[in-house]
């Protein structure tokens, strides 16, 4: 097989995954997206492991090892980031990571002090109803 | 004269791979991995587009399959069932219950994408196209020789796994301990606020209530602030049951 199939495939995934963390809005489908990133990564790491097992004379299988290590990871850090997610959908209401701005800078009419977050809050309530 | 032989050689051998694969006569592994692969990428793409939030996850289940496809089309077997067993079987169900907890709109919902989808477009598709080009022009001459045992076999990553990757494996054993504790931790607070919010009849206007009561939502979030903040909005009874 080409190595260039695989290799071709696990970028357009990866970018497609980028495309999903950049524009996506809910919190859980930017984890989907980081779910696809890793996946693109995993088929990337098991080709070239196929490949350089049959040119090297020795391996250490390391291309599959990784890729385990990776699913391992990828498993964890998914129960992390949505347990984080509840956790801020039950403290905000809502899933929506551009309405999470409380540590960004230049919105700063944003404080807690304004009557803005209880309109900006409203507004949250009526997108999750 | 050896870097003269050396690229002789290197020349022959190129030659010879291309003689014996053949650029544009592709196998029948290659076409299977192309058509495979052209349902996973479709599948990613909708996965990233789609307006309805559970279809999204149900075309992950689809690339997520696809995938272990095509690490079965790698001779990578052991890799592909733990594919099916942990994306397809855990992780999917773990994002279909999240969102089911973050009560997502069944159907279409309009403001699914941000704002700068455009810009994302934009980096996607640059990323896209440089990586293609980059690899491409890299591993032009480059065959996976899938012939004799299975590179990727339970025997050969088992091996492999427990002869020279103990300890790594052990680590990670106690970092997915951690995790667990980590997630069981986080969301204990979300069961305790599930009840008093199922106590509370209005519990969406939840977020309002934290607007007027800042302190409730700066302090750590604990069951007891969490309670009192979703206790305002019907009457400060509640804050006694809370």
């Amino acid at each position: 097989m080409h190595l260039a199939y695989p290799a071709v495939l696990s970028a357009l995934l990866f970018c497609t995954g980028l495309y999903g963390v950049l524009a996506r809005r809910n919190a859980i489908l930017v984890l989907m997206s980081v779910e696809l990133m890793l996946n693109a990564v995993n088929l990337n790491l098991v080709a070239f492991d196929v490949w350089l097992s049959r040119t090297a004379e020795e391996t250490l299988h390391s291309g599959q090892a990784l890729t385990l290590f990776t699913i391992a990871i990828a498993a964890a850090e998914i129960g992390i980031g949505l347990a984080i997610v509840l956790a801020v959908h039950r403290n905000r209401g809502t899933a929506d990571i551009d309405k999470l701005r409380d540590t960004a800078e230049g919105h700063e009419p944003e404080g807690p002090e304004t009557g803005g977050p209880a309109a900006g809050a409203a507004e949250k309530a009526e997108a999750t109803a | 004269m050896i870097l003269a032989s050396a690229a002789a050689s290197a020349h022959t051998t190129n030659t010879v791979a291309a003689d014996t694969h053949g650029f544009l006569s592709p196998t029948g592994v290659e076409i299977a991995f192309l058509l495979v692969g052209v349902v996973t990428f479709g599948a990613a793409l909708v996965t990233v587009t789609t307006r309805q939030l559970v279809h999204a996850a149900l075309w992950l289940v689809v690339t997520l399959g696809g995938l272990a496809v095509e690490y079965l089309l790698l001779t990578a077997e052991f890799i592909a069932w733990v594919q099916v067993l942990i994306y397809v079987g855990s992780v999917v169900v773990l994002l279909l219950f999240g969102l089911m907890l973050t009560r997502a709109p069944i159907g279409r919902s309009p403001d699914a994408d941000s704002g700068n989808r455009w810009a994302a477009l934009t980096v996607a598709v640059a990323a896209a196209a440089a990586l293609v080009w980059v690899v491409v022009d890299a591993f032009r001459t480059t065959w996976i020789d899938l012939d004799g045992p299975a590179a990727g076999s339970t025997e050969a990553t088992g091996a492999s796994l427990f002869q020279n990757w103990v300890l790594p494996f052990e680590a990670l054993s106690v970092l997915l301990l951690a995790a667990l504790v980590g997630a069981i931790v986080l969301s204990r607070k979300a069961k305790a606020d599930a009840v008093t919010g199922a106590k509370t009849p209005n519990a969406s206007k939840t977020p309002s209530a934290k607007g007027a009561d800042p302190s409730g939502g700066t302090h750590s979030g604990t069951g007891a602030a969490g309670g009192s903040g979703a206790g305002n909005t019907d009457g400060s009874d509640k804050e006694g049951v809370s």
